[in-house]
């Protein structure tokens, strides 16, 4: 109880818990918002074809950004913006909504890729037919399937990414994790900040759990599409 | 109205089309019949461009699709064309089906095509599934707004490839019905089908293609009772 009230109640430290998850879920949202915009432009550039064919140099750009993406480690990424990219800024929360927005970006990109392929072709040969043109085609009639094909592999990615910034940490962001962390060097007594910080990233993905199956339950019932 | 000269198409190694002629005149209802892979789809969809051919020169009217410069989006505008398996929109209600082309391409006002496909509904009787999706429909129905979904755009030429073959037995008289409605108001036509009945009434000429070529052409009473070819005949003799 003492160990608690230490962690929670003392100098009102439970609104610094709040203040946290505040942070964690502007840089998540964002970074989804950006993550959604950049893979999406990247998964139609990596799709892209010539005339005959052929791949586009957007194909290359996109492919090489996918692996570049997927090669190093996530923190490195965040650290490479932060002290080498955008070293000029100091909106921490801004470099870390772009560094996780280009992260998940790319993760995006092959999910929608995903979702695009599990799509009859014949949609997109039909659209072709009648003189559409191929970003009409996609616009209103393969993205649209695709999204809703992805819709519970991009919910996971959410997750992931949610979870994934409690790396804010090291570019002195004080999330979730951080402030957690810190109350703990405080009071010299870490059980309680890190599993309340632990039980409240677990209740907050619960809930988003719980949402994204009733939207994907709702969108199949919707026998239509 | 259409005019193919030397046509040809190579995947890789096999050549599939090794050399198509034929010109196509207004009015014309042509049926092409041979055996299955002699390359009856491939020729097809090379017609609008949907295979880039390997060589050889096409036309509609006085544009030529094969020139690099020919905007393709614009004269598949004026050439329909159905699928074997329908391939309609299946995140959009049938209307939305039959109008995104009209109204995305700015030919029409989005009321002026609601209204055009909401009589074309009327003419293959599926007025009331206007806000159906496609997978609340039988194939039959499916296939007949995809016939529809062509001819919104006033196309001057419909493509059929096998449009009959996906279906169910019962259902393949109703999407024929149309087809032979639509030849009867004069529309041009390509249709490659095994439904030798359609063949015999509906065709103005029909092109037997074999190996890549077209091997006999001729109309279809002489088709039928003097085939010249080997390669026909023993076709025709598997079929009829
Ligand atoms: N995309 C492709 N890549 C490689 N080969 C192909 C491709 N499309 C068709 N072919 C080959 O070309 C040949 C002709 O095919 P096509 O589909 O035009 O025949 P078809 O006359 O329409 O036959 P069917 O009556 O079975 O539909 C076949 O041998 C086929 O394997
Ligand atoms: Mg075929």
């Amino acid at each position: 109880m003492e160990q608690f009230t230490a962690a929670f109640i003392t100098e009102d430290r439970w609104k610094l818990y709040f203040q946290g998850l505040g942070t964690t879920m502007e840089i998540v949202l964002f970074s989804t918002i950006l993550g959604l915009t950049l893979g999406t432009i990247c998964c139609l550039m990596n799709m892209s074809t010539t005339k005959n064919g052929r791949p586009t140099v957007f194909h290359y750009i996109a492919v090489t950004y996918i692996d570049i993406i997927r090669g190093t480690p996530s923190v490195l990424q965040l650290l490479i913006m932060w002290f080498i990219i955008l070293r000029a800024s100091t909106n921490g929360v801004l470099v870390a909504v772009i560094s996780f927005g280009i992260n998940s970006g790319a993760y995006v990109a092959e999910i929608i890729r995903g979702g695009i392929q599990s799509i009859n072709k014949g949609q997109i040969e039909a659209g072709d037919a009648l003189g559409l043109s191929r970003f009409t085609t996609m616009r209103y009639v393969i993205l649209p399937q695709a999204f809703k094909n992805a819709l519970p592999t991009l919910c996971n990615e959410f997750i992931t990414l949610l979870k994934e910034t409690a790396i804010v940490g090291y570019v002195s962001l004080a999330d979730l994790t951080r402030v957690a962390n810190q109350v703990s060097s405080r009071t010299y007594q870490p059980f309680m900040p890190l599993i309340g910080a632990a039980v409240i990233y677990f209740v907050i993905i619960k809930i988003f759990t719980i949402l994204f199956g009733n939207l994907e339950r709702r969108l199949r019932q919707d026998a239509t599409c | 109205m259409l005019r193919v000269e030397n046509l040809k198409k190579t995947y890789g190694e096999t050549e599939v089309l090794k050399g198509i002629s034929c010109e196509i005149k207004d009015g014309e209802k042509i049926v092409v019949l041979g055996p299955s892979g002699s390359g009856k789809s491939t020729f097809l969809r090379c017609l609008n461009m949907l295979e880039a051919p390997s060589g050889g020169k096409i036309w509609l009217n006085d544009r030529e699709l094969t020139d690099e410069n020919t905007d393709l989006g614009t004269v598949r505008q004026q050439m329909g064309m159905v699928f074997q398996h329908f391939n309609l929109f299946e995140n959009l209600t049938i209307m939305d089906n039959i109008i995104l082309a009209p109204v995305k391409t700015k030919k029409m006002k989005k009321a002026e095509a609601k209204e055009l496909a909401l009589s074309l509904l009327k003419r293959i009787g599926l007025a009331d599934k206007a806000d159906a999706y496609p997978s609340q429909l039988s194939g039959g129905q499916q296939q007949r707004v995809a016939i529809v979904r062509s001819l919104a755009m006033k196309p001057k030429v419909m493509l059929f490839d096998e449009p009959t073959s996906a279906l169910d037995p019962e259902m393949v008289g109703e999407v024929l019905d149309v087809m032979t409605e639509l030849a009867d108001s004069g529309m041009n036509m390509v249709v490659v089908t095994h439904e030798m009945g359609f063949a015999k009434n509906v065709a103005s000429r029909i092109l037997f293609m074999d190996g890549g070529y077209i091997v006999e052409e001729n109309d279809p009473e002489n088709f039928f009772s003097h085939p010249k070819n080997p390669r026909c005949r023993e076709f025709l003799s598997k079929i009829l």
